[in-house]
């Protein structure tokens, strides 16, 4: 429903193409399209109404950049905007210079909090550090079964209770001895997962503000659910209230919510987005970036996070090579499976394709499609190339009827899917080229977009 | 606490935002800043703008030169007659009138507290004297299997589990295998949390469902959709993507007892007219109700306006 936020205020500003300077109505009436987007989008209702003045006031009256249609101006007005609201860097976890650092996570039931733990853990442990993982969730059936199972996956040490006790001061009893093992064994960074409570619970809420001040954490983080409602704001204000927060993680962000609860978070409390949960694999936590979640916010998709990832599954000079072979038309079949292959380096189609502008639009439609697995698609496809002599590769006019039935036997497919490949790869040879904008004639799409992402600061 | 009581203490805050909205309405006619004040509590209800849109749309048109007491009473209709199809019989009623065994299988996304209502409606079951067995078909969450049997010592209830990692349609096909064998009156299946927008993990369910029915023609009986009290608008795309994949034939509102006030519930009757068969008011296992619509509206605008 988001994506096509940028489709309908270029809609709108079709009408009024070649006028110089934004005016009062045109910016109004695109407003209206971003007011709507962004309540669909969760953000809190109060933000919103602030935001849509902030814009009106700073785009009425502004000379038309050269290079931007009035549509994009106004977007990039909005998308820095965003960008402010989220709070412009990003912002790093504060680590003691005395080991160890004491984290403290936060929130709701169901938010999260022991999983993104696991996470947190994980992250430690790959950057050398030794972490120390606390259960302190005496409540939820199993919650120390799950941190213990999470541990062990990982490799990553967990404190618990030998029985599941509830009192309150069982479980500030728990966290004094969990960050005493800390200190005493040398661990650098001790990461506490409470359970989950209500923000209006006041019984519970003082049992954490006891297990504050029994561990004194350096950093007491807030994990959300970003499909969370209006709702959002009146929980971190209270967990703030309460615990004082330096910060919030924002999870289960990898479906279609737009989590427009970060922005309102960030602008009602002030404290910043650190991480994002993207998946439920244990690698699955992401450093936030305020200009790429505003891009998100936007339906523009989060090509930067792409272009660093492509970045380290492609070297340059293959980059170049491919550009090359792309704009003179000489990509073989070869070439494609490395693609594809390349391609599943960078995570998995999901992934890729919401990272990219208007990928949710596209994941619906593949989703939708028959046996529509991009995933196993791609297998096959791989299969089939495989099954093809090196030279048959090189060179698919080789291929002929016996050929193709060869491969089909030798792939596990038919004639027809092998025939489906080679109308694919030309169709994608054929895209691929007028992209890149090889040729005379008109520039390609992705230059267009570049236009528009040159113009945003900071890409 | 009766339920009423309860989710209207727990609506308190919006109630107060909305009827002091309402109160001023009274006082001085339709006047759009009051009206703009109307409209903000139901946002921060999450209403959800398109129904909030519509529904101000109507109370302006109606508004002029009418008694405002009355428009008050329009808006109140107006929620009350998107709701009011989606209130259901107790599940009691429906399980007692159906096959034996009763198949529901419990699905949504992750973290809104399947297991928990899973357990908590057996344990209802239980207690309006019917014999209920527990599958634990959650074999990729870590210690979701743990979380289940918990319970299921807790309430008397018998669990059907694998290990860890294992097929869950596997869990399920002995589930309906024991159910049959022990003769119990209802399965009820913990899926694990997923996202709606995994395509392979949605079609997980649909092979859980498929096999359901192979094992015992017409079942599951009941797709019971648990959403969060807490969620935003997602809970419609929610809903929408496990309807159409599924076909839901159940909802179940969690974690009303902060200070949620689930308004999306009016965005989903509105537009898929699934019918709400549990409400989650409380910690406590008495705490998962039935729904009343007239009773939701009401403790939304406060009764005594």
């Amino acid at each position: 429903m988001f994506s096509a936020l940028t489709e309908k205020i270029e809609k709108v500003f079709k009408k009024l193409r070649g006028q110089g300077v934004l005016t009062e109505q045109n910016v109004a009436e695109a407003l209206k399209e971003v007011r709507l987007a962004l309540l669909e989008a969760d953000v809190n209702f109060k933000i919103v109404k602030d935001f849509i003045g902030r814009v009106q006031e700073k785009a009425v009256g502004r000379e038309v950049l050269e290079s931007l249609s009035p549509g994009h101006q106004v977007i990039k007005i909005v998308w820095e905007e965003l960008r402010d609201l989220m709070g412009q860097d990003h912002a790093g976890l504060s680590l003691s210079s005395v080991p160890p650092t004491v984290m403290m996570l936060v929130g709701l039931q169901g938010s999260g909090k022991t999983t993104t733990c696991g996470k947190l853990g994980r992250m430690f442990k790959h950057q050398g550090k030794r972490p120390l993982l606390v259960a302190a969730d005496p409540r939820r059936p199993a919650a120390g079964d799950q941190l213990a199972s999470l541990g062990s996956d990982l490799d990553v040490t967990v404190h618990r209770a030998d029985q599941e006790g509830a009192s309150r001061s069982d479980v500030v009893r728990l966290c004094t001895e969990g960050l005493a093992r800390g200190r005493d064994h040398g661990y650098d960074v001790v990461i506490f997962d409470t359970g989950g409570r209500l923000h209006v619970d006041d019984e519970l809420m003082l049992e954490l503000e006891d297990i504050k001040r029994a561990v004194n954490p350096h950093e007491v983080l807030l994990v959300a659910d970003a499909m969370t409602g209006q709702e959002a704001v009146n929980v971190a204000e209270r967990f703030d209230e309460r615990v004082g927060l330096t910060g919030v993680i924002l999870t289960k962000i990898e479906g279609d919510a737009r989590g427009g609860a970060v922005l309102s978070i960030r602008a009602a409390t002030g404290k910043p987005i650190k991480f994002l949960g993207i998946g439920e694999k244990a690698d699955a936590l992401e450093v936030f970036h305020p200009d790429r979640m505003a891009s998100r916010i936007l339906g523009m998709g989060d090509v930067l996070t792409l272009i660093e990832k492509a970045q380290e599954a492609f070297s340059k000079e293959e980059a170049e090579s491919l550009q090359r072979k792309v704009a003179s038309n000489t990509l073989t079949l070869e070439d494609f499976r490395e693609q594809i292959l390349q391609v599943n380096k960078l995570g998995s189609f999901d992934q890729i394709l919401s990272m990219l502008p208007g990928g949710e639009r596209l994941k619906t439609m593949a989703g939708a499609q028959e046996g529509g697995l991009p995933e196993k698609e791609m297998k096959r496809v791989v299969a089939v190339i495989d099954s093809m002599t090196p030279r048959e590769r090189r060179d698919h006019t080789l291929l002929n009827g016996s050929r193709k039935k060869r491969i089909a036997r030798g792939s596990g497919t038919s004639v027809q899917e092998v025939n489906r490949l080679i109308k694919q790869f030309l169709g994608a040879r054929t895209m691929m080229k007028s992209l890149v904008g090889g040729g005379p004639g008109k520039p390609g799409k992705l230059r267009k977009r570049r236009k528009l992402i040159r113009a945003l600061p900071s890409f | 606490m009766a339920w009423f009581d309860r989710l209207k203490e727990g609506l308190l805050k919006t109630r107060q935002g909305v009827q002091s909205s309402l109160r001023r309405l009274v006082g001085r006619g339709v006047d759009p800043a009051v009206l703009e004040e109307v409209e903000a509590a139901l946002l921060s209800a999450d209403v959800g703008v398109r129904a909030v849109d519509r529904m101000m749309e109507r109370l302006r048109d109606h508004g002029r030169g009418t008694d405002p007491t009355e428009s008050l009473g329009l808006l109140k209709e107006t929620l009350f007659e998107i709701l009011a199809p989606a209130q259901s019989e107790p599940l009691e009623t429906i399980i007692r009138r159906g096959p034996r065994p009763y198949v529901i299988l419990a699905i949504g996304v992750n973290g809104v507290g399947k297991t928990t209502s899973v357990a908590k409606l057996a344990s209802r079951l239980k207690q309006a004297g019917m014999t209920p067995l527990l599958v634990a078909a959650d074999t990729f969450r870590a210690a979701a299997i743990e979380q289940l049997e918990i319970w299921g010592k807790k309430i008397g209830v018998e669990v059907i589990k694998h290990r860890q990692g294992a097929d869950p349609t596997a869990v399920v096909f002995d589930g309906i295998a024991a159910a049959k064998a022990r003769g119990v009156d209802v399965v009820l299946i913990d899926t694990a949390g997923r996202l709606h927008t995994k395509v392979n993990l949605m079609d997980e369910l649909k092979k859980m469902k498929r096999v359901l029915n192979r094992e015992l023609p017409g079942a599951p009986h009941e797709i019971l959709l648990t959403l969060d009290g807490t969620v935003g608008q997602n809970g419609l795309a929610q809903a929408r993507q496990f309807h159409e994949t599924l076909g839901v034939t159940g909802l179940a509102l969690t974690k009303l007892d902060g200070t949620a006030k689930g308004g999306v519930l009016v965005a989903i009757a509105e537009d898929l007219k699934i019918p709400v068969r549990l409400i989650g008011v409380g910690e406590q296992e008495e705490d998962l109700q039935d729904f009343r619509a007239r009773e939701f509206v009401d403790a939304l605008f406060g009764v005594e306006v």
